[in-house]
């Protein structure tokens, strides 16, 4: 017989139903990782692909992450979907930099990934020269399948971070920065 | 020989150096100084007042280097007729611009500025179109490799060149098979 001082509360009738144990990194990357609000960098044909993945045969709403944002503040991952030219990086770089942290982004697409067969003076050969890429999506262009397939391997990396210690990690430096100061 | 050559040989006499006829494609071959006074005249008496397109050729190797084409069309009385203006421009020379004649021709100049590196008199703005501002090239020029060359502009931008990884893969104009005509790896050196 257990004693009533040990019982767990989830086994409380009153409670039972309302709350979880879970850990906090797996409730933040739960919840992260479902709601994907995407910024659409639409460069060339890719954007025409990613458009097919937001419309109904494909429909990226499956995965959380229907909610086009073209204001980058509201935006938590960057799908360079196309060429970028020598001109067109300086924006997107912008763009990038005016994301909120936590942001994530996809190189949809060969040219996004290594400037593809745009080998000339006026292509960047790979938006990695510029910003840090967690998923490369192969294809010219992708199917919206290939492109489906790299949000959910970004889904996957997003469950597996250490979102709390990193929230700490950075709060422990500024108050270190400021204790400096 | 057309109507339209005909009167512009008359008004112009010797600043018309050639006339080209070629299935119903009128070109007038003229000289630097004289054509904004031809392309004036185009306009005003001859009823050409869309400035289709205004590009430029390197001719890399002959004296003088650059060329200039303007096509102009006769849009709004309805006869549909269309024209060319070619002149050479050597290295050092500016050429008149014609952006008092046709608005639309301050892009096609700004074009023609930034990939050839062609200057006009009396464009206000030469700032670049296609390329970012502070590019120290003019990448059209036969001299500039397709890969590009290594700039640097402090805090705005870098470039490398482009790995042609085997390239250019272009197509080849030839008769025989379609392998041969296809883009393939080809070394251009």
């Amino acid at each position: 017989m257990p004693d009533d001082t040990t019982q767990h509360a989830a086994y409380d009738s009153k409670v039972e139903g309302n709350v979880i144990f879970t850990k906090v990194d797996a409730a933040i990357n739960w919840m992260r990782s479902n709601s994907l609000w995407p910024m659409p960098m639409g460069l060339a044909c890719c954007g025409i692909e990613l458009m097919a993945s937001g419309a109904s045969r494909f429909d990226i709403a499956r995965f959380g992450a229907e909610v086009m944002r073209f204001s980058p503040r509201q935006a938590d991952v960057m799908i360079v979907a196309g060429t970028v030219t020598y001109k067109m990086s300086l924006a997107v770089k912008r763009i990038w930099d005016q994301m909120p942290e936590p942001k994530w982004c996809i190189a949809m697409g060969a040219c996004a990934s290594s400037g593809g067969m745009y080998r000339s003076y006026a292509t960047l050969q790979g938006i990695d020269n510029l910003i840090p890429v967690d998923v490369y999506v192969s294809g010219c262009p992708p199917r919206p399948e290939a492109l489906l397939e790299g949000l959910m391997k970004l889904q996957k990396k997003v469950t597996e971070e250490e979102s709390s210690m990193a929230h700490f990690q950075a709060d422990s430096a500024r108050t270190l920065e400021t204790s400096k100061a | 020989m057309s109507v339209i050559l005909n009167a512009l040989k008359e008004q112009f006499g010797k600043a018309i150096l050639d006339v080209v006829e070629f299935r119903g494609e009128d070109t007038v071959i003229a000289t630097k100084e004289s054509a904004h006074k031809i392309l004036k005249h185009c306009r005003d008496e001859l009823a050409f007042d869309y400035l289709v397109d205004i590009s430029s050729l390197d001719l890399l190797g002959e004296e003088p280097r650059f060329e200039m084409v303007y096509e102009l069309y006769a849009l709004g009385n309805g006869s549909n007729q269309h024209l060319r203006i070619k002149f050479k421009v050597a290295e050092d020379e500016k050429v008149d611009s014609v952006t008092d004649l046709w608005k639309t021709a301050k892009w096609h100049e700004r074009e023609v500025y930034d990939m050839m590196g062609i200057e006009f008199n009396g464009l206000a703005d030469h700032r670049r179109i296609l390329m970012w501002e502070g590019y120290p090239y003019h990448p059209l020029r036969k001299d500039f490799p397709l890969a590009g060359r290594p700039t640097e502009l402090p805090d705005v931008a870098f470039t490398e060149k482009a790995p042609l990884a085997g390239g250019p893969f272009v197509t080849s104009p030839t008769s025989a098979s379609t392998s041969h005509r296809e883009p393939r790896s080809r070394d251009f050196d």
